[in-house]
């Protein structure tokens, strides 16, 4: 059967939003190209994930299931897909762009002779693929000319996830992989936490949050002048967490927390997408940025160009003076 | 061990960038260029393996003349020797394109350990390491934080999503691509600048590694991204900027 596949992921049982996004994407593709949908399941026991899956629209399901792949590794989600695709032989292949699917989907794509369009924010009439280029400064727009499926895995919120709707659940299909345990060659550890976290940047209601624009530790206390004087938690993105200028606990975005305040002022952070996702849940984003093309004023209500180091003190007194 | 670091030269992160012509990619004229920060974690990792089990580090780099100047400055922080593979059409290429090519210049050295930065800072693609363990044979993991030498090969930790982190075992030879932030970033010494000058640099030509070089996916053209959300931007001096940004706190988004 030919069509659109779509792997779903789950993570300890449940399934993210990210990957009803994926099947999001996946109904637009075959509205523009009248394929069927086929979600695939890949692990252990998905019998009752494959149920709930059943019941969005779509023309099949699928339980790619060994017992193997109770816990995830790139060796046997990679051969299993494998035998399951060049069996199936499908026109497109997609798939949420998870850290998960980072680690093998490339791996997949090679060994049947293809390329991964990763981390998609948009599929035009063509299909084109849209994906962000130079840390979100660009877009590029991607096409797959060539014979065989494409594959292509779309990003965090950029699509709508699909809906639960009332029509009949979809065939439920086992798909039963040969694996070897010999032929997984990585041994998996369990999932741990880092630090104990005790900032809980979650629930703050107002965020000043700092980034590379900051240029030197020493210059922090800038920032937190104006989150205290605003009455709010500084964070801050990656960089400045991965040199150490402030701990990795404040740090925001896709491998640090999730945060919705109602006030999130970004302070020097150009806005690369692994920040974004961290961060656009906000009521309201105020940008401060030299660079009038930074990505992060694609995703502010308000914006300030000019020089941190005159806006922020500049705004620190004007903050304190409102508050007299 | 024997280590080779695939690493990129990518723009100047904070380079204006304009499209070229024909756009389809950026205006390259004019423009600094630097060393993937993901890759220099990479690199970093690498030279720390070898302080402290000896061995030795290879640089590998794919592009043009001008990665010459990246692959010395690798060189200058402590790598023993480097491998150029000459390309002037690396831009065309697709991520297996360019897999490939690495991939082929580094079979015949043999490595115990490839590492590679998690994604590059223009593409952001981040497959380069996934896909050149795949065809090389080798196992693989993604996004480490820290590599530890143990008696069946390595023990790493894995970065996942949300602040969870997980060790993975596996055996040697192994490709693994590296998170920012594992390490502190050394800076080149004035005597390792010295030192990388009489340092050697092999230039393998990709006409040479015969690879295929037609993209399976082709980035069409490349655009600036249109606004989503209609951003208020202040005007003004600073001051005048702040006075305006504290109306909007107080009154529209009612926080002050």
């Amino acid at each position: 059967m030919s069509g659109i596949y779509v792997v779903i992921e789950d993570r300890e049982g449940r399934i993210g939003r990210i990957s009803w996004e994926a099947l999001a994407a996946s109904q637009q593709l075959a509205a523009q190209t009248e394929l069927p949908v086929t979600a695939v399941l890949v692990g252990a026991e998905t019998a009752e994930l494959a149920a709930e899956v059943s019941l969005r629209s779509l023309a099949k399901v699928v339980r790619v299931e060994h017992p193997l792949l109770a816990v995830y590794t790139a060796d046997g989600f990679t051969l299993v897909l494998e035998q399951f695709l060049a069996a199936e032989k499908p026109d497109y292949v997609l798939f949420p762009h998870t850290y998960q699917v980072r680690d093998y989907a490339p791996a997949l794509a090679t060994r049947l002779g293809q390329v991964l369009i990763g981390d998609v924010t948009a599929i035009e009439e063509g299909p084109v693929f849209t994906r962000q280029l130079m840390q979100g400064r660009l877009h590029g727009a991607y096409r797959h000319p060539g014979s065989g499926p494409c594959f292509v895995s779309i990003q965090a919120g950029a699509f709508r996830p699909a809906a639960e709707t009332s029509v009949a659940a979809a065939e439920v299909a086992v798909f039963s992989p040969t694996l070897e345990p010999s032929q997984i060659r990585t041994r998996p550890g369990e999932r741990f936490r880092g630090s104990a976290q005790t900032v809980d940047l979650g629930s703050a209601q107002l965020i000043v949050s700092v980034g590379r624009g900051i240029k030197d530790a020493e210059n922090i206390p800038l920032v937190q002048e104006l989150a205290t004087a605003l009455g709010a938690e500084l964070a801050a993105s990656r960089p400045i967490c991965d040199s150490g200028w402030l701990p990795l606990e404040r740090q925001v975005g896709s491998s640090g927390q999730t945060v919705s305040p109602k006030l999130y002022l970004a302070v020097g952070i150009s806005g690369a997408i692994q920040h974004l996702v961290g961060m656009k849940g906000s009521e309201c984003v105020v940008a401060i940025n030299k660079d009038p093309g930074a990505p992060i004023f694609e995703a502010a209500d308000y914006g300030i160009v000019g020089d941190l180091f005159e806006v922020v003190p500049a705004l620190t007194a004007a903050v304190k003076a409102a508050k007299q | 061990m024997k280590i080779v670091v695939a690493i990129k030269q990518v723009p100047e992160r904070d380079a204006q960038v304009h499209l070229d012509a024909a756009g389809k990619w950026i205006e390259e004229s004019g423009l600094e260029y630097a060393l993937n920060e993901p890759d220099a974690y990479a690199l970093e990792e690498a030279l720390q393996l070898k302080e402290k089990h000896g061995g030795e580090v290879i640089v590998l780099s794919a592009g043009p003349e001008r990665v010459a100047s990246t692959l010395r400055e690798a060189l200058a922080k402590g790598a023993d020797r480097a491998i150029h593979i000459e390309c002037d059409d690396l831009g065309s290429r697709d991520a297996l394109g360019v897999a490939r090519l690495l991939a082929a210049a580094l079979k015949s050295e043999n490595p115990d350990l490839v590492l590679t930065g998690l994604q590059s800072e223009d593409l952001g693609q981040g497959q380069t390491g996934v896909i050149v363990a795949e065809l090389l044979g080798l196992p693989h993991a993604t996004l480490i934080l820290e590599i530890e030498k143990i008696e069946t090969g390595l023990r790493v930790k894995r970065e996942l999503e949300e602040g969870w982190f997980q060790t993975v075992e596996l055996p040697t030879p192994a490709v693994l691509t590296i998170q920012s932030g594992g390490a502190k970033l050394r800076y080149a010494t004035l005597m390792g600048i010295k030192r990388a000058k009489t340092k050697e640099v092999r230039r393998v030509m990709a006409a040479d590694l015969a690879v295929e070089a037609t993209p399976v996916a082709v980035l069409e053209r490349i655009m600036f991204p249109q606004k989503q959300k209609s951003t208020q931007i202040l005007p003004g001096s600073p001051k005048e900027a702040a006075a305006a940004l504290v109306e909007k706190l107080r009154f529209e988004v009612r926080v002050l």
